[in-house]
C-alpha cells in the first residue's frame, strides 16, 4: 500500500475536504440555533456561479468571491425568513432553496453567457504555499499550492470552534437551538439569533461553493457542486453538530473520494468508496457508531408570542 | 366544499405566483413573458403527441408522488424517492435480461414485482427500522440510502457485473417482449399511465377506507394515541416507508419497461425530487397527486419546446418549481403581505405613531 | 409600606376565552403575596403579562409608581422583575452557571466561563442556595432545577420574585427548604409573589393573600383575616362541597389483580416497586400520590403502555403481564389517559373516528381489514347524544372543542366499550366546576353499575371524594391502603410524604 505514503494523496484529501467542510461548518451554525438547514447544495451553487460571474465582470476574483459570499447570504436570508418569521416547514424549504437555486444558476448561466459556458479569461483566486511549511518533507505536500481559500477554511474551522463554545455569543446561539423559550425568557431575542446562525451558515456554505468555482477552477459549471452539500449535511451529523468533528468528518470523506480517485487504476470503484458518508451517517444516527444528537429544538419554529 | 376550496387555495396561489414571477424574469431579460409561456403550453400540450409525451412523463411523478404522499400522511417524510427509484430499476433490469425464457406477460409482472420489493425494502428496511426502533430522522436516513443506491448503481453499470461492453456505461437491454404497449402509437405514452391511476385510486381506497390506512393516519397524525390506541407504532412506521418505496419501485419498473429499457446513466432524471413537489402540492390527496404531477410534467415538455421556440432556457422551468415549493412551504406569506400591507395603510392614515412611551 | 408593584384593570383576550378579564392587584415592599386560584382562573396568564411575555389589550401595570409596558421578557428582567416559571426555562445540555448567566454573560466577546462559575457561587452562597455551578442541568433533581431558576432571576438583580406554581413538583421536604428560601429573601428586601392553587401553602408562606376566580380578582385580604373555608368559596365562587354525595359501595369480585408489580419508564429507571393491590367490581379505588411517584408508569404499566419488568397482572383470573395494549383494550380494560390532546384523542381527526380509535378493528366498524364509516358515524352520534358533547356535529374534528367536551368525548368512547376497568387518570384536570361535577357523577354511576374503577389523581380532595378505598404511593411504593370514608388529608398527606410508621395511625401498611 504505498499509495498511502504518497503525499499527493493527503494533500488532494485536504483539498476534497474544503467543500465540504465549509458548507458543514455552515450548517452546524444554522442547526445549533435551531433552524434545519439541507440547503446548503443550492446555496452553494449560488456562491459558485455569482463568484464566477463577478470575478469576469469585474476581472477580480476577490470582488468575485465577496459577491458570491453576499448572494449566498442573501438567499440564507430569505430561507432563514421564511422558517423562522413564516415558521415554514424547514425541509420542505431546504429542498425549494436547493431546486431553485439549481434552476436559477442553469437560467442565469445560459442567459448570460450563452451556452457555450463561463468564459476562458475569468481570473481565478490564487494559490499559495506556505514559506516554511511547505519544504518539510510529507506534511509540506498539505501547504504546497493550495488554493488560499484551503488556509482560509483551516482559520474559519478554528473561530468557529472558539465562537461557538468560547463566546458569549456563542452561548447564546446554542441556548436557542436547545430551548429556545428559556433563551426568551433570559431576554435573549430568539429570532436574531437565528437570523444570524443560518446567514452565517449561508455564507460558509457560498464560501464551499465559490472554493469549486474560483478556487479549484475559474468556470462555473451547472451542478456543479454535484451533491457536496449533501455530503456536507453528512459531515455535519457525523461530526456531532460540531466544527471540529465536521471538519473531521469532511476530511474522512475526502479522504474516500481522494482514495477513490487514487485506486481508479487498481480495480477498486470509486462509487463504491463514494457510498462510505452516507453509510457512516447512517450508522451514528441510528447510534451504533458514536451517537449523533441533533439540538434538542432543531427544526422547530419558535413564535413568541402564542 | 368551503374546505375544498381552502384545501385548493395554497396550491393554486403558489403555482399562480410563481409562473407571475418566472414572467417577469423571463420581461426582465427582454421576452414576451405571454410568448413564453404560450410557447410552454403548445409544448405540453399542443398536439397529441405532445400531450402523449407529458402524460409519459407524468406516469413515474404520480406513482411516486404518491407513495410520498403515504409517507407524509403517515408523518414520515421519504426523501429518498430517487435513490428507490434507481434500484428497483436496476433490479427489475437485471431480472429483465436474466430470465429471457419467461412468456412476455409474466416477465413483465416480474419484472415490476421485484421493482416494487426492492423499492420498498430501500426505503423500508434501513431508514424503517432505524426511524422505529433507534430514531434516526427518516428525512436524514433515506437521503442517504438514496445517495447510496445511486452510487450502487453507477458502479453496476460503469465498473460491476451489469455493465455491457462497450464505451458507453449502461447495462445490457431488457429483451422486446417485456416493453410495455404504448397507448399513442410513435409516442412514449404507455399503459403504464393506466397502472399509475389504479395505483392511485388504490392508494386512495388504502388509506380511507381500510384499517391499514386508519392506521397510517393516526399514526401520522398523533403518535402517542396511536400507542395508545393500541396501534403497533414501529410496525406501522416500517410500513409506511415501505410502501412508499414501493410506489417508488413500480415507478422505476414501469419507466424501465416503459421507455428506457436499460439501466444507463442518463436515467437519473430527477424525478424522485419532483415527486416530493408534487406530493406537496397535492396536499397529499392522492387524486391531487395526478393533477400535481402533470402540471410538472407540463413543465418538463413544455419547457423544452419553450426553449425551442423563444430561446428561454428551459431551465426556467426549474425556477419555477423552487418558487412553488418556497410558496407552498411559505404559505403564511400571504397572510403576512396583508399584515404588513394593512399596517402600511394605517401608518400612512394616521401619520403619527400612536405607540406609548417607550418603557424604562 | 409602599406598594412595588402595581396591576391595574389589566385585560387579556385569546381567542374565545377572557383570559383575564379586569385584574388588579398591589405588591408591597417585602411582603410575601399570594396568588390564589383554580387551574384556569388566569395566574399564568397574569404572570405572563407581567413577564412581558404577553402584551394586555387594555390596562396597566405600574412599577414604583411608573407606569411600564415590556415589550418582551427582556424588558421586564432589565426592570427587575424576576421570574420562575411552573416550567423550568432551563437549558438541560447547558451547565448551571451557563444558564444562570445566559444573556448577561460576563466577558467582552469571549465568554468568561470561570468567572460566570465564580460569580453564580458567590451568589448561591449569599442567598443560601445550594448547587454546583458546573454540573449540567439536566444531571440536577427537580428541587435543585427550581434554585437555578432562582439564582438566574437573582443573577439579573431581581427586585421582585415571581414564582409560579413552585411547590407542583416538590417533594415536602423540597418545598419546606423552597419555604424557608422564600422567607430568606423577603428578609433580604425581596418583595415574592406566589402563585398556587393550594390553600395550606398560601397560609403558610403568605402575607397577604388575592384571589383569582374566572380571569379576575375577586379579592385580596391578609392572610390572617381569612378562614380557609371562606378562601376556598372566593376561588370558586359558591359552597363547596367537599363531598360528593355517594351510596355505600357495595364489592364484588376481584376486577384486577395487581402482584409485586415492577416497572421501569422509557428512561429505564426504576418507577414502581413490587406494588400490590386488587380492585373489585363495584368500587373505586382511588391512587394518590404526589406527582412523579410513579402513578403514570403504574396505570400505563396496567394498560399496555409499558412493558412489566416483574410481577403479575391478573384481569378476570386471567394473566394479562404479557398483553399488549390491544389485546388488554379488547379483554375489557378501558383507560382515560393523563393527557387528553396528547394521548386520548387524535386532534385533527373528526369525532367519528375519534370514536372509533380504540375500536376501528372490531365489527360493524371494520371487517377483514375494510372500514365502514356508516356505523362508525351512527356510533358516534349515540355517544355524543348520550354525554351531550357540543357541538353536535360527528365531522367536526377534535381539535376543535373545548378541553370538557375533549374529555367528555373519552368519557364517552371508554365507557360505552362496556369495560369491567376503567383506569381514569386526572379525569378533571383544567376542566371547570360544572364539568367536574359532571365526570364524577359518570365515574360514581358506574361503580353503581357494577365497574370496577381505578382513579388516579393529584388533587386530594378528588380522591378523598370519590373512592372506597384509597392506595398511596411515594417513590414507587405503596406506602398504605386505606378505606375512603375514614381517611383523612392529614392521613394521606403524611402517607405520601413516606411515613409508614406509628405517626400515621388506623393505617394498614404492606
Amino acid at each position: 500500500m504505498n499509495i498511502l505514503t504518497n503525499a499527493q494523496l493527503w494533500a488532494s484529501t485536504l483539498a476534497m475536504a474544503v467543500p465540504l467542510a465549509l458548507p458543514a461548518i455552515g450548517g452546524t451554525f444554522s442547526e445549533r440555533t435551531g433552524v434545519v438547514n439541507i440547503a446548503m447544495e443550492g446555496i452553494m451553487l449560488m456562491g459558485a456561479f455569482f463568484g464566477v460571474a463577478f470575478s469576469y465582470w469585474t476581472g477580480s476574483a476577490w470582488v468575485g468571491l465577496l459577491c458570491g459570499l453576499i448572494m449566498g447570504g442573501l438567499l440564507s436570508a430569505v430561507f432563514a425568513w421564511a422558517a423562522i418569521r413564516l415558521a415554514a416547514d424547514q425541509v420542505v424549504l431546504g429542498m425549494a432553496i436547493n431546486i431553485f437555486a439549481a434552476g436559477l444558476t442553469a437560467f442565469l448561466l445560459d442567459t448570460i453567457f450563452g451556452f457555450g459556458g463561463t468564459p476562458p479569461q475569468t481570473p481565478q483566486l490564487p494559490t499559495l504555499s506556505i514559506p516554511v511549511l511547505s519544504s518539510i518533507p510529507f506534511i509540506g505536500a498539505f501547504f504546497t499550492n493550495q488554493s488560499v481559500l484551503v488556509y482560509v477554511m483551516l482559520v474559519i474551522v478554528v473561530l468557529s470552534h472558539w465562537f461557538l463554545f468560547h463566546t458569549r455569543i456563542g452561548l447564546r446561539m446554542r441556548s436557542v437551538g436547545e430551548n429556545p423559550l428559556a433563551a426568551d425568557t433570559a431576554g435573549l431575542n430568539v429570532w436574531r439569533l437565528r437570523y444570524a446562525g443560518v446567514i452565517i451558515g449561508g455564507v460558509l456554505s457560498a464560501l464551499g461553493g465559490v472554493y469549486l468555482s474560483l478556487g479549484i477552477l475559474n468556470s462555473f459549471d451547472v451542478n456543479m457542486t454535484n451533491g457536496r452539500g449533501y455530503i456536507a449535511l453528512a459531515a455535519m451529523i457525523f461530526g456531532k453538530w460540531t466544527p471540529l468533528g465536521s471538519f473531521a468528518a469532511s476530511l474522512l470523506f475526502g479522504f474516500a473520494t481522494a482514495l477513490g480517485i487514487a485506486l481508479q487504476n487498481h480495480g477498486i470503484s470509486a462509487n463504491l468508496l463514494g457510498m462510505l458518508p452516507y453509510l457512516l451517517t447512517i450508522l451514528a444516527l441510528a447510534g451504533l457508531v458514536g451517537r449523533s444528537k441533533a439540538p434538542a429544538a432543531d427544526g422547530i419554529p419558535y413564535n413568541p408570542q402564542r | 366544499m368551503k374546505h375544498i376550496m381552502r384545501a385548493l387555495a395554497t396550491p393554486v396561489i403558489a403555482s399562480l405566483l410563481a409562473i407571475i414571477i418566472g414572467g417577469i424574469i423571463a420581461a426582465a431579460i427582454g421576452y414576451n413573458p405571454l410568448q413564453v409561456y404560450g410557447a410552454l403550453i403548445s409544448g405540453a400540450f399542443g398536439n397529441a403527441a405532445n400531450i402523449g409525451y407529458t402524460l409519459a412523463i407524468a406516469t413515474p411523478l404520480i406513482l411516486i408522488g404518491l407513495g410520498i404522499a403515504i409517507s407524509f400522511r403517515a408523518g414520515l417524510f421519504n426523501i429518498g424517492a430517487e435513490g428507490q427509484y434507481w434500484v428497483s430499476v436496476m433490479a427489475a433490469t437485471w431480472v429483465g435480461y436474466h430470465f429471457t425464457g419467461l412468456p412476455g406477460w409474466l416477465h413483465v409482472i416480474l419484472c415490476l414485482v421485484v421493482a416494487m420489493l426492492v423499492g420498498g425494502l430501500w426505503a423500508g428496511i434501513i431508514p424503517g427500522l432505524a426511524k422505529a426502533y433507534r430514531g434516526a430522522h427518516e428525512v436524514i436516513t433515506t437521503m442517504m440510502m438514496s445517495y447510496t443506491g445511486i452510487l450502487l448503481c453507477k458502479y453496476m453499470i460503469e465498473d460491476g457485473p451489469m455493465r455491457k461492453p462497450g464505451y458507453i456505461p449502461e447495462s445490457y437491454p431488457i429483451p422486446q417482449n417485456t416493453w410495455l404497449p404504448t397507448l399513442i402509437p410513435q409516442s412514449q405514452l404507455t399503459i403504464g399511465i393506466v397502472i399509475a391511476i389504479v395505483a392511485v385510486v388504490v392508494v386512495w381506497f388504502v388509506l380511507f377506507h381500510t384499517t391499514l390506512g386508519f392506521q397510517l393516519r393516526v399514526v401520522g397524525s398523533n403518535p402517542r394515541a396511536a400507542r395508545y390506541a393500541g396501534i403497533r407504532v414501529p410496525l406501522y412506521t416500517v410500513l409506511a416507508l415501505g410502501i412508499s418505496g414501493v410506489l417508488s419501485g413500480l415507478a422505476g419498473g414501469v419507466q424501465l419497461l416503459a421507455i428506457d429499457h436499460r439501466l444507463a446513466e442518463g436515467f437519473n432524471t430527477g424525478y424522485g425530487f419532483t415527486g416530493i413537489v408534487v406530493a406537496l402540492l397535492a396536499r397529499n390527496n392522492p387524486f391531487g397527486v395526478i393533477v400535481a404531477a402533470v402540471f410538472f410534467a407540463a413543465l418538463s415538455t413544455g419547457g423544452q419546446n419553450m426553449q425551442q421556440v423563444t430561446n428561454i432556457p428551459a431551465s426556467l422551468t426549474d425556477v419555477l418549481t423552487g418558487l412553488i415549493i418556497f410558496f407552498v412551504a411559505a404559505e403564511r406569506i400571504v397572510p403576512q403581505v396583508i399584515q404588513w400591507y394593512k399596517r402600511w395603510t394605517s401608518r400612512a392614515s394616521t401619520s403619527i405613531s400612536e405607540e406609548g412611551p417607550k418603557p424604562a | 409600606m409602599t406598594s412595588f408593584l402595581e396591576v391595574v384593570d389589566l385585560v387579556k383576550h385569546f381567542p374565545g376565552v377572557k383570559a383575564n378579564d379586569g385584574v388588579n392587584l398591589t405588591l408591597h415592599k417585602g411582603e410575601v403575596h399570594s396568588i390564589l386560584g383554580e387551574n384556569g382562573a388566569g395566574k399564568s396568564t397574569l404572570m405572563k403579562l407581567i413577564y412581558g411575555l404577553y402584551q394586555p389589550d387594555s390596562g396597566e401595570i405600574r412599577l414604583e409608581g411608573k407606569p411600564v409596558k415590556f415589550h418582551s421578557p427582556r424588558d421586564a428582567i432589565r426592570a427587575g422583575i424576576g421570574m420562575v416559571h411552573q416550567h423550568f426555562m432551563l437549558i438541560p445540555a447547558l451547565t448551571v452557571a451557563d444558564n444562570i448567566v445566559l444573556g448577561d454573560e460576563p466577558g467582552g466577546i469571549t465568554y468568561k466561563r470561570a468567572e460566570a462559575e465564580k460569580k453564580v457561587r458567590e451568589l448561591s452562597e449569599k442567598y443560601r442556595l445550594e448547587v454546583d455551578p458546573s454540573a449540567k442541568v439536566e444531571q440536577l433533581s427537580v428541587g435543585l432545577q427550581q434554585r437555578v431558576e432562582i439564582l438566574k432571576a437573582l443573577y439579573r438583580k431581581a427586585k421582585v420574585l415571581i414564582l409560579d406554581e413552585p411547590t407542583a413538583v416538590l417533594t415536602p421536604q423540597e418545598t419546606e427548604e423552597l419555604f424557608s428560601v422564600v422567607r430568606h429573601l423577603k428578609s433580604q428586601g425581596i418583595p415574592v409573589l406566589f402563585i398556587s392553587h393550594k390553600l395550606d401553602e398560601v397560609r403558610a408562606i403568605a402575607d397577604r393573600v388575592t384571589v383569582m376566580r374566572a380571569g379576575k380578582t375577586v379579592e385580596t385580604l391578609p392572610i390572617g383575616d381569612a378562614t380557609p373555608q371562606q378562601l376556598a368559596n372566593l376561588m370558586v365562587g359558591r359552597e363547596v362541597v367537599l363531598r360528593v354525595e355517594k351510596t355505600k359501595a357495595n364489592p364484588g369480585e376481584v376486577i384486577l389483580d395487581v402482584q409485586q408489580l415492577r416497572v421501569n419508564d422509557t428512561a429505564r429507571r426504576e418507577k414502581v416497586r413490587n406494588v400490590s393491590f386488587q380492585i373489585r367490581a363495584g368500587e373505586i379505588f382511588g391512587i394518590a400520590g404526589i406527582d412523579g411517584n410513579g402513578q403514570t408508569e403504574l396505570v400505563d404499566a396496567i394498560a399496555g403502555l409499558l412493558p412489566i419488568v416483574g410481577g403479575r397482572l391478573r384481569f378476570l383470573g386471567r394473566d394479562i403481564t404479557r398483553l399488549s395494549t390491544a389485546e388488554r383494550t379488547k379483554a375489557g380494560i378501558a383507560y382515560v389517559p393523563q393527557d387528553r390532546q396528547l394521548d386520548g384523542l387524535v386532534l385533527d381527526f373528526t369525532l367519528t373516528e375519534n370514536a372509533i380509535l380504540r375500536d376501528f378493528k372490531r365489527k360493524p366498524f371494520s371487517k377483514g381489514g375494510i372500514l365502514f364509516h356508516k356505523p362508525a358515524k351512527t356510533y358516534a352520534e349515540r355517544l355524543i347524544n348520550l354525554f351531550d358533547v357540543r357541538p353536535r356535529d360527528v365531522n367536526r374534528h377534535a381539535g376543535d372543542l373545548s378541553g370538557g367536551n375533549q374529555q367528555k368525548v373519552i368519557l364517552a368512547r371508554e365507557v360505552s366499550r362496556e369495560p369491567h376497568l376503567l383506569i381514569a387518570v386526572q379525569p378533571t384536570r383544567g376542566l371547570d366546576v360544572g364539568a367536574i361535577e359532571g365526570i364524577h357523577k359518570q365515574l360514581l354511576r358506574l361503580r353503581d353499575e357494577g365497574k370496577a374503577i381505578l382513579l388516579v389523581s393529584l388533587e386530594l380532595d378528588e380522591i378523598l371524594s370519590l373512592s372506597d378505598r384509597i392506595g398511596v404511593i411515594h417513590s414507587g411504593e405503596m406506602v398504605g391502603i386505606v378505606p375512603g370514608e375514614s381517611a383523612t388529608r392529614e392521613q394521606l398527606g403524611l402517607l405520601m410524604t413516606g411515613v409508614t410508621n406509628g405517626e400515621a395511625t388506623e393505617v394498614t401498611t404492606r
